[in-house]
């Protein structure tokens, strides 16, 4: 009997790709293996639209230990026998629906992720895109993913260091939840998620299989949103707890020499983590889904495949050595079950007891068809691009009125509602914390640091996701070397509509080109990273936002800076360009041309090449200990990050240069690559050498000091007022104003 | 020993002497001895802040060793710290399944010997559970959860706890709780009041106590309390994340120092 549409759809398998399967196996997939399929053949695990534009992307360093794509995350060796794993990884779908679980789970993955490489975690961060907050649909998402990011990671003992909030109309309904975590290695520990010999046994570890979460990679990943309500229960249930024990359980188990591989039980459970362990030891595997325990009765073989209960991990262990490992995780009241072994071969047998449910070639299994195509430039983009932004009047408002306008956006407000509720302080490593560009930890036993950040900016990737692709990459970076850290790797997180529309697929393809060429002009890799494709509400695409992880090197974790203003006196410059004059073009695609004038249109631009030499003269002035202070200029412009920097330093400043040009320009355009920076009046002659050898342009902008802020006879405002409008906005835009709709 | 110092004696119990370890190290003018001592540090299932306080300890020049739950052998330390986390995930209540742990009968006894024991956050949530301290914590009055720094106001200076301050001075440690929200009956209140058994307050950074600077709700700003006898301190702020300026701060190291320094008679 020919399969029906509605059983493809269940796995969210097109007809010819089921095709294509029958055409492989020789003969018809039964229901268990068709489930299979359709987990790995899913973009959350296959990548079938993403994988050949990721292998154009960078991966090649001296300091890489891991080759991207092939373990659970990158590994990067930073010296002093240290190494770090990171990650980056999506949780839309799923906190779409179910706000606190999904971005709960969310957290839980990306942090087994890391340690499955051996890493004890040290910092989380997230970047949250939801739609416009004066919706009540909206803000309990916000409540709800924040809640759920609090609740799971506090409880964890990691710290929530940084990340981005940012509202847009158009992730009304899809919100964007990345994780980032970020592990460290001591001692040369790297784990691998691999068997080394057959005959070394597959060990499940953790809690108890259920029923949630079955058809997360394939249901909730692969289709938009409209199809998304009734799938509730394809979100999973969160236990911190759980995932705390089994950290420590994990971190003491590959003490042992009897443990050669740790693997990650999460998207498409034991089918994805038990099948790509095989493929990578390329080895065959035996499994008995009757020996798997179950928080319920009943469950049949299909359901305790694809579950995604949480809080689990496979181990692979040296044949009669399994009882070393379950007595580690019985001290931490764990249990630890073997399930199956690693055979000679190339097929992975999958039994009920006695009985053979599938017997299949790994390969088949593990290599969808992969969808390449080379769509043309979407002519919307090509007039929002070609947009007069010279045409654009001036407002009447007063430019002092306005920057307090500004201050107050939810997407410019300070965030500490937000990061308040996450603990960014436990382990006591974290020297910078989150709120200004990067945050920077240190390395106990060491003199070095890591500075971490991310970032992304939907906007600009909208009217041009090759620009935006590089510009989200240097802006990372920018936020790294802004605290004095040297850029050394990212992770990137891919969110996109559907690959199925023209649209979709132009917007991935030259947003991956873009971060290419980023990544070539800083020489670091992409060492991970996740794709989450489908982002599409009812009301259309979101903008298409990949989001960038950065880690930044610091030799020597006591230099480095941080955003506020550090003394009064201070001389204020830029770093970056020469003038101030104001021009239109600067406006594209800004928060100014967004929230003030209603705008989104224009052509970013960036000069990679003065993106590279700004941050190296500002890194270099960090680490000769002549600037005390440096803050990236990004949303806002120049106005709003003098404006921060004076908040944060909780001293005012004079800016006394000329502007030129349009005054609004000046103030909030977003030219790229541009930080600002304080030094003390006897050391200006130094950062000028600095910036010359550098090769980077360099404004005296003005002096730190009063509390005032002035820019020239353009703006003059207490800080005070400045202040109140800036850490309120946020909490006056979500909770403070009834919300105007449903 | 002799001098303006003399032992830490508090209510009748002598502090030092009961140590076993305890040897001084150096002499720090006006202050008194140093001693080095062994902390046992405490680790349940969940717990987190056990290395925190380890390093800081470490750091301070002080001997630390880990206890496991299930053990129940503690008699080896010269003072205990019961640490911060999320004991058995706080299920049921913070610090509710943690004080059934077998290592609390034996804290029970070690604080009723008059050794030093602190409770750091959810380590003062299981002791207020296990009932070495009165009240508890409940959610904070805002109900999420809240990292940040907070100014502590020393109210009682003669403790073991808080004698390298002096009364009135602030010490700027954060908090990091979820139910940090002191409160306990109104007999019980006035008895802690009346006999200086608030040892820390929330303030402003003037020192004033008001509404304002109080993060959680808790009765009169308590941040932190001692038992009858003085010997064991219970307090939500985390002190270990202050001991280093380049994270922060280091006024919490004094809480610590408190603890192995000797206590000036003039105090």
């Amino acid at each position: 009997m020919p399969i029906s549409q509605s059983e493809l759809d269940e796995v969210a398998l097109s007809r010819a790709e089921y095709e294509a399967i029958v055409d492989r196996l020789g003969r018809d997939p039964n229901p268990l293996e068709l489930g299979l399929f359709g987990s790995l053949w899913s973009e959350h695990c296959g990548y079938k639209h993403s994988k050949p534009l990721l292998r154009t992307l960078p991966g090649d360093s001296d300091r890489l230990l891991t080759t991207l794509g092939t373990e659970n995350a990158g590994v990067l060796d930073i010296g002093d026998g240290m190494a770090i794993a990171m990650k980056i990884e999506s949780h839309n779908h799923p906190s779409a629906i179910e706000p606190r679980e999904g971005a709960a789970t969310g957290v839980g993955g990306i942090v087994r992720d890391i340690f499955a490489m051996g890493a004890r975690p040290i910092a989380l961060l997230n970047s949250l895109r939801f739609g416009k907050p004066d919706s009540a649909r909206n803000r309990y998402l916000l409540d709800g993913v924040v809640g759920g990011i609090s609740f799971y990671g506090n409880c964890l003992g990691i710290p929530n260091i940084g990340g981005e909030v940012v509202f847009a109309s158009c992730y009304d309904g899809n919100p964007l939840v990345n994780a980032m975590c970020v592990g460290l290695v001591e001692d040369g520990l790297i784990m691998s998620a691999r068997a080394e010999e057959p005959g070394d046994l597959l060990l499940l570890v953790g809690s108890d299989t259920g029923r949630d979460g079955i058809h997360g990679a394939s249901g909730l990943a692969s289709r938009t949103f409209e199809e998304q309500t009734e799938l509730r229960s394809a979100v999973q249930v969160g236990n911190p707890f759980l995932e705390k024990v089994l950290i420590e359980a994990c971190m003491e188990v590959i003490q042992l020499d009897s443990v050669v591989g740790l693997q990650d039980c999460g998207a498409a459970g034991i089918t994805s983590g038990a099948i790509e362990m095989a493929e990578r030891s390329d080895m065959g595997l035996r499994l008995d889904v009757s020996v798997v325990p179950r928080r319920e009765e009943g469950m049949t073989p299909y359901e305790v495949m694809l579950s995604e209960s949480q809080e689990r991990m496979l181990l692979a262990v040296k044949p009669g050595r399994e009882h070393e490992v379950e007595s580690v995780f019985r001290k931490w009241d764990l249990d630890a079950t073997r399930i199956g072994e690693f055979v000679d071969g190339d097929s992975v047998v999958i039994l009920d007891g006695d009985e053979v449910l599938s017997e299949t070639q790994i390969k088949v299994l593990t290599d969808p068809p992969e969808y390449e195509f080379d769509p043309p430039k979407p002519a919307w983009i090509v007039n929002l691009q070609a947009a007069d932004l010279d045409a654009i009047p001036i407002p009447n408002d007063s430019p002092s009125d306005l920057l307090l306008k500004m201050l107050s956006t939810p997407n410019i407000a300070s965030k500490l509602p937000v990061f308040r509720q996450y603990d960014h302080q436990v382990q006591t490593n974290t020297v910078v914390g989150p709120g200004g560009d990067a945050a920077v930890m240190r390395l106990k036993g060491s003199k070095r640091g890591i500075s971490l950040s991310t970032d992304g900016n939907g906007r600009l990737c909208y009217l041009d996701p090759y620009i935006g692709g590089q510009i989200a990459v240097a802006e990372a970076c920018r936020n790294v070397s802004a605290t004095g850290g040297l850029p050394v790797a990212i992770t990137d997180c891919l969110n996109f509509g559907s690959p199925e529309t023209l649209d979709g697929q132009y917007q991935l393809m030259q947003a991956v080109a873009g971060i290419k060429k980023a990544c070539e002009a800083f020489d670091i890799p992409v060492i991970s990273g996740n794709v989450s494709l489908y982002n599409e509400a009812p009301g259309g695409a979101i903008y298409p936002t990949p989001v960038i992880g950065a880690l930044g090197l610091l030799d020597d974790v006591r230099k480095h800076a941080s955003a506020g203003f550090a003394g009064d006196g201070d001389i204020v410059y830029l770093i970056g360009s020469a003038s101030l004059k104001g021009d239109a073009s600067t406006l594209a695609g800004s928060e100014y041309l967004d929230v003030i004038l209603g705008k989104v249109e224009g052509q970013p631009s960036l000069d990679l090449d003065l993106e590279v030499k700004t941050q190296q003269a500002c890194r270099d002035g960090i680490v000769a200990g002549v600037v005390r202070s440096a803050h990236d200029v990004s949303e806002g412009g120049v106005a709003v990050a003098l404006a921060e920097a004076a908040i944060l330093g909780e001293r005012g400043v004079v800016v006394d240069v000329a502007l030129g040009g349009r005054w609004d320009a000046a103030l909030f355009g977003e030219a790229q690559s541009r930080i600002i920076v304080t030094v003390a009046a006897d050391r200006t002659g130094e950062l000028e050498r600095t910036a010359v050898n550098a090769g980077a342009p360099l404004l005296r902008l003005g002096t730190t000091g009063g509390d005032r802020i002035v820019v020239g006879d353009l703006v003059d405002l207490s800080l005070s007022d400045v202040s109140e409008r800036w850490m309120c906005g946020f909490q006056d835009a979500t909770q403070n104003t009834p919300p105007t709709t449903s | 020993m002799t001098g303006p110092f003399v032992l830490c004696r508090l209510a009748g119990v002598d502090y030092f002497p009961k140590s076993i370890n305890s040897r001084p190290v150096s002499h720090r003018p006006g202050v008194g001895y140093d001693f080095v001592m062994k902390f046992g540090i405490l680790v349940f299932p969940g717990t987190w802040s056990d290395r925190d306080c380890g390093h800081a300890l470490e750091t301070l020049g002080q001997e630390i060793e880990y206890v496991w739950h299930a053990d129940t052998d503690v008699d080896r330390f010269d003072a205990l710290v019961v640490p911060g986390g999320f004991s058995y995930g706080d299920y049921l209540r913070a610090g509710a399944i943690a004080r059934f742990s077998p290592v609390m009968e034996s804290v029970s006894k070690f604080a009723v010997d008059g050794r030093g024991v602190i409770g750091i956050c959810n380590g003062f949530q299981i002791l207020c559970e296990a009932g070495l301290l009165p009240g508890a914590l409940m959610r904070n009055d805002h109900l999420e959860f809240r990292c940040t720094w907070t100014d502590l106001r020393v109210e009682n200076d003669r403790t073991m706890f808080s004698h390298t301050a002096r009364s009135r001075d602030l010490l700027r440690v954060p908090i990091s709780h979820g139910e940090g929200s002191y409160q306990a009956d109104e007999d019980t209140i006035s008895e802690l009041e009346e006999n200086e058994r608030v040892v820390f307050r929330y303030s402003g950074p003037a020192g004033e106590v008001t509404p304002e600077w109080n993060p959680n709700g808790s009765v009169n700003n308590i941040a932190g309390i001692i038992n009858k006898t003085g010997n064991v301190l219970g307090m939500m702020p985390h002190p270990e994340r202050a001991c280093d300026p380049l994270i922060g701060g280091e006024d919490g190291a004094a809480i610590f120092r408190a603890m192995f320094t000797e206590m000036s008679a003039l105090g």
